[in-house]
């Protein structure tokens, strides 16, 4: 029964810990809606401009991923 | 997955026990790579984009070269029109102007031919016309003394040869 | 994970298991096992797209040979771009990076493969690679001025050592999420296919709806495959800017 009581806990954790991913979601959102708009008024410098696109999606997504890390740590690992 | 119990461990990327193989072949599979790009794939594909730059480059030299001399080649027909247009004018001047010499002289002999005739004519008509007086005047006389012996006055040769020419004189004015 | 309820018994983690090819439980270091197989794979299709895809040399490119090209000049021109001029020395080092982790991302699509990028041990590797390298090289280019990296002259004077331990702690956080991201992104796209994968099998006759979903999964993880791919590329390429190039 104990042991039970740990994996629900583990298993509520891991459910809240994939909250985070909808924060990754909105970041990623953010800056690929900024680039757009940016590359909107100003197509002639978008080009240049997707690699930083790229690794800011980098830097927010990589948050998400950690929330998920951290789901599947509560679920499989602990 | 923790609670299986055929499962050493839930997640297999936790399983450290694994992490030394791992490891090993990936350092081995990075080395690998590393000598077959570095010393086979990279430089024959950066020369082979090399050669291609080159040859475009060289292309588009060529190209230049040709262009220019296209350019030149206009350049020389439209100098090569130009000379044998001037010659042409040149040419055609000189024939204008001597033609133009010929057609003078051929004027002037005209025109001298014609002068010498119109005088000769002239001449013909004023001896023409000196006889054809001289006949009026011995006509005259005549015709004057016949009259006059018809009328019964005797009259002086002289006198009437006198008053005829005094009077055909006088009519000519 | 479902056992508890019976029926489901979907175990998305299996399929990242180290197991020795040739029999026996027991993996040692030098063990052949699917990481073994699938890492060969990898330096297969390296060889196979950048070695005889360019065999022609010809120079109006077939269609492999230019696939090689492209490869090339991408990375030739990202490291130009991110790192400067004067990284471009390091070009062998990133295409080997570049080219490892994408086929290992593509080949892993493959049903039934072993992704060896999805192991934090490998991704680990890799990036810790990329920290140390950038790191040594840094102090070796620059010596202690490196260290101006983590002292922001433009901030305020009094804000200055408070940034200073950000940037020292987002220095050291580098590896650890150039890693994570690689291996998070691999495992949690192909965890959700077999999960969809699963409900398939139970779900009987309504099979095709997540057989639907795991095909448009299937589009989108080849594009995470080579955006994780690119992505890890552009970011060694960016610390690498940071060890030539400190000051901000």
């Amino acid at each position: 029964m104990e042991g039970d009581i740990v994996q629900m806990g583990a298993y509520i954790g891991a459910g809240l810990a994939c909250l985070g991913m909808g924060g990754a979601g909105i970041g990623v959102g953010h800056v690929a809606g900024n680039y757009l708009s940016g590359a909107l008024r100003n197509p002639a410098a978008a080009a240049g401009q997707t690699a930083f696109l790229f690794i800011g999606i980098a830097f927010a997504e990589a948050l998400g991923i950690f929330s998920f890390l951290v789901a599947l740590l509560l679920m499989f690992a602990v | 997955m923790a609670a299986d119990a055929n499962d050493a461990v839930g997640m297999p990327q936790l399983d450290f026990a694994t992490f030394p193989n791992q490891i090993f072949w990936l350092v081995v599979t990075l080395v690998v790579i590393y000598m077959i790009l570095s010393r086979v794939a990279l430089p024959r594909i950066g020369s082979i984009l090399a050669e291609r730059a080159g040859t475009i480059t060289a292309d588009i030299d060529a190209a230049e070269t040709y262009k220019r001399q296209a350019t030149e080649a206009e350049a020389a027909y439209h100098k090569a029109l130009d000379d044998a247009r001037a010659q042409a004018h040149r040419i055609v001047e000189e024939m204008r102007a001597d033609i133009q010499a010929d057609l003078d002289v051929a004027i002037a002999k005209a025109d001298a031919e014609i002068a010498a005739r119109t005088a000769e004519s002239e001449r013909r008509i004023a001896e023409i016309r000196d006889s054809a007086s001289a006949a009026v005047a011995e006509v005259a006389r005549d015709t004057a003394q016949e009259i006059l012996t018809v009328f019964g006055v005797e009259a002086e040769q002289k006198a009437i040869a006198d008053t005829v020419s005094a009077r055909m004189k006088g009519g000519a004015a | 994970m479902a056992e508890a309820n019976g029926g489901l018994n979907i175990r998305p983690m299996d399929q990242f298991r180290v197991e020795p090819l040739f029999g026996g439980d027991y993996v040692g270091m030098f063990t052949i096992t699917n990481v073994t197989l699938w890492m060969a794979l990898t330096v297969l299709a390296v060889t196979l797209i950048m070695v005889v895809g360019a065999r022609g040399r010809a120079l109006v490119p077939t269609r492999s040979q230019s696939v090689a090209e492209v490869a090339y000049s991408f990375i030739y021109r990202m490291i130009e771009d991110v790192a400067g001029r004067d990284g471009v020395r390091f070009f062998p080092y990133i295409m080997t990076l570049f080219m490892f982790v994408l086929f290992a991302n593509l080949l892993g699509l493959i049903p039934w493969a072993f992704t060896t990028t999805s192991h934090i041990a490998v991704t680990a590797v890799l990036a810790l690679a990329v920290f140390i390298t950038v790191t040594v090289l840094g102090f070796v280019l620059n010596g202690a001025a490196f260290l101006r990296l983590f002292w922001v002259d433009s901030a305020p004077l009094a804000l200055r050592p408070i940034l200073a331990l950000i940037e020292l702690i987002s220095y050291f956080v580098r590896p650890v999420s150039h890693s994570i991201r690689l291996a998070g992104a691999m495992m949690a796209g192909h965890a959700v296919a077999k999960v969809f994968a699963g409900f398939a099998a139970a779900l009987g006759a309504a099979f095709f709806i997540p057989v639907l979903a795991v095909t448009a999964l299937y589009a989108l993880e080849l594009l995470v495959a080579v955006i994780q791919a690119y992505v890890f590329t552009i970011l060694t390429c960016v610390y690498l800017k940071d060890a030539l190039h400190p000051h901000h």
